[in-house]
């Protein structure tokens, strides 16, 4: 490719050019620069298994399984594993137990355990169990919040302020979740500008970190680099995180093209758990084996043992009756 | 002349541009990577549909001859401009590939549409042309053990197996494809040197294949290695005569493709559903899947000549699906 554009190389000596403009050395050493550092050197992987992963399985899975996988996935080297949902169990019955998963598991102790807490009943409950970081969830598409939570965009700011107040008086730090990042089923279209603005919100009543999720897997590279774009213009990028849904096998360019702009977060779920309620039979999640496969070859540190996650899923579907969706997993257990 | 081009330099070049470019370089730093995202892609990619041959080699089930001709036909009415329909090796060693001179002779042939087959000696190119073969395909590999065991012979012993198909290729002036095998891993060697990979390649390429598929025999390949490998092998071959063929057994292939099309690479192999496992790895899956391949270049706002309307291809799908008695 080359650092000097083909315009001077055309026409010009560029050596008689540095010694006429100096600034012209350092501005071609800086693109040198810039070329050298494409990736970032570590990726924080959070996984969602626990609770992402299982809210979309149809199995109830019994409460001392989900404690078992959630201490297997503490043993790998993960430093986030999102345990579990205070939503209320008439919505989420998979989620039902969430009280006793929070006291059961065997606590590692660099590990992050939030859960999710969608109002204050939530948070009240989550902090009473134990719970040391929390989740809030926004939409960038006004139909899907409606549909999924009942209340508007703005109302479930409102609602999600309170939370993160509640949360700094008592030192908690709140992620933010932003889902529909690329796409709604009902909207079709969502545009940057709106996810920028929805993430904005979240990062300035005081989350720490934002997901943006492709809750329905329909993004590509290109509408990613797009959203992306429009999302760091408002929100520092080492405060993004990307959580991609593998429903058209698009996930892992879409997680490469965020690397790319300087995303070192990324949310995934063990084996792939979950599958997608708008897409009956398609997958779900991006399975952490397969992200941590690409990080690891491209020389990115992780800190997490990709055979300890292999056995964790191989564990937990066992548990569930079911193939691993993981491309990782699945070329494993062929080789063994 | 020098002096002259200086006069022109400072009249073109006021100071007042150095502020802009320093301008210019800071918004490039915070876009920095983003430049890498959104480096010129191509605007056309061609797709290689591999599917009824290198898809359905790797099936267990034998295929029947006329399910074979109807997924063909199928295909050539959804665009694609590249079918590989099927393989003149030996039946004794490829069963699946026994019926190659019905389905040669059986398909309805698009016009616009090229047709190559798999020719991997001379015997192989004759039976090819005589059954109406206006293009042929050869393989070499880039790891020596896997050409001992794959084809029973060294690297170099096999290209000059392929020389004489070249040569009676050239007098037939039928074009050749060549294919590169185990670029970024081999199932006995492990890691593969890239400066091997561009090695085989320039051969073929010199010999006279007009395009060089580059595959990731056993998918190990990642975006990490898959720079590494396509920046050698394209100081060696020019960059508009490669083309990748990545295998998804640990689900990496369209990462590798984003990253050769960030390369400039604009021809990818892939096949229909997917077909075509791993005979390196039971149960897991092998050849990238058009659709996903597609969809992903659409995304990108990248034409390829097919169209995904889920009708059309999903037709296709639940046809080499039904064939292969699978859901």
């Amino acid at each position: 490719m080359g650092s000097i554009p083909t315009t001077v190389k055309h026409c010009l000596s560029y050596e008689q050019l540095f010694e006429d403009y100096p600034w012209l050395r350092r501005w071609l050493q800086e693109e040198k620069i810039i070329t050298e550092h494409e990736y970032p050197k570590f990726v924080k992987i959070v996984e969602v298994g626990p609770r992402d992963g299982l809210q979309n399985e149809k199995e109830i899975v019994p409460t001392g399984v989900k404690i078992q996988l959630i201490d297997m996935l503490s043993a790998t080297g993960l430093s986030v594993v999102e345990a579990t949902s205070f939503v209320s169990s008439k919505w989420v019955p998979q989620m039902a137990d969430h009280t006793q998963v929070l006291q059961g598991i065997q606590r590692a102790p660099l590990t992050q355990y939030p859960v999710l807490t969608p109002n204050m009943q939530g948070f009240q409950d989550a902090v009473a169990a134990g719970a040391t970081e929390v989740a809030v969830f926004g939409s960038a598409s006004e139909t899907f919040s409606r549909q999924n939570i009942n209340c508007s965009i703005d109302e479930s700011m409102l609602r999600f302020q309170e939370v993160i107040n509640a949360a700094k008086e008592r030192q908690i730090p709140v992620r933010g979740y932003v889902s529909c990042a690329l796409g709604c089923p009902h909207e079709g279209r969502i545009e940057p500008s709106k996810v920028a603005e929805v993430a904005k919100r979240l990062y300035e009543m005081g989350c720490y970190e934002i997901s943006l999720g492709d809750t329905i897997g329909v993004g590509t590279p290109g509408s990613m680099f797009k959203m992306l774009q429009m999302v760091k213009k408002d929100v520092p990028i080492d405060a993004l995180a990307v959580h991609c849904h593998d429903t058209y096998g698009q996930a892992l360019p879409n997680i490469l093209t965020a690397l790319q702009m300087g995303v070192s977060v990324v949310d995934s779920a063990v084996a792939g758990l979950g599958g997608c309620p708008y897409a009956p039979g398609s997958t779900g999640n991006v399975s952490t084996e397969d992200v941590l496969y690409m990080l690891h070859g491209m020389g990115i540190q992780t800190n997490v043992d990709l055979n300890k996650v292999i056995e964790a899923g191989d564990f937990i579907c066992n548990a569930l009756g079911r193939r691993t969706n993981s491309k990782v997993g699945q070329a494993k257990s062929g080789t063994l | 002349m020098a002096a002259a081009m200086r006069l022109v330099n400072k009249k073109i070049f006021t100071p007042g541009m150095g502020q802009h470019y320093l301008a210019f370089t800071t918004a490039a730093q915070v876009y920095s990577a983003g430049i890498k995202a959104s480096q010129a892609l191509p605007e056309t990619v061609k797709i290689v549909e591999v599917g009824p041959r290198d898809g359905l080699q790797n099936e267990k089930v034998v295929v029947p001859t006329e399910a074979k001709i109807n997924l063909i036909n199928m295909l050539s009415e959804s665009g694609l401009t590249v079918i590989e329909a099927t393989s003149f090796v030996s039946p004794k060693w490829v069963p699946q590939m026994g019926d190659q001179v019905e389905v040669m002779k059986g398909i309805k042939k698009k016009p616009g549409v090229s047709y190559p087959v798999l020719t991997p000696n001379l015997r192989g190119f004759q039976a090819a042309v005589k059954a109406g073969a206006s293009e042929v395909a050869i393989f070499g590999a880039a790891s020596e053990l896997f050409s001992k065991k794959n084809i029973n012979c060294s690297v170099e012993e096999s290209l000059q197996r392929f020389d004489e198909v070249m040569k009676a290729a050239k007098e037939a002036a039928v074009p050749v494809r060549g294919y590169v095998s185990c670029v970024v891993g081999c199932p006995y060697e492990g890691k593969v040197a890239p400066e091997k990979v561009a090695h085989v390649a320039k051969r073929l390429y010199s010999m006279g294949c007009y395009e060089i598929s580059l595959g990731d025999t056993i998918g190990v390949g990642t975006p990490g290695s898959m720079t590494e490998m396509l920046e050698a092998v394209s100081r060696e071959v020019p960059v508009s005569a490669l083309a990748v063929h990545c295998h998804d057994t640990y689900g990496q292939a369209l990462a590798n493709i984003l990253v050769a099309l960030q390369m400039g690479i604009s021809v990818v192999d892939s096949s229909v559903a997917g077909l075509g496992g791993c005979p390196y790895a039971q149960g897991a899956s092998g050849n990238v899947a058009t659709e996903d391949v597609v969809y992903m270049l659409h995304g990108l706002g990248i034409k390829t000549a097919t169209c995904i309307t889920t009708r059309r291809d999903g037709q296709v799908t639940k046809m080499s699906c039904r064939a292969q008695r699978r859901t």
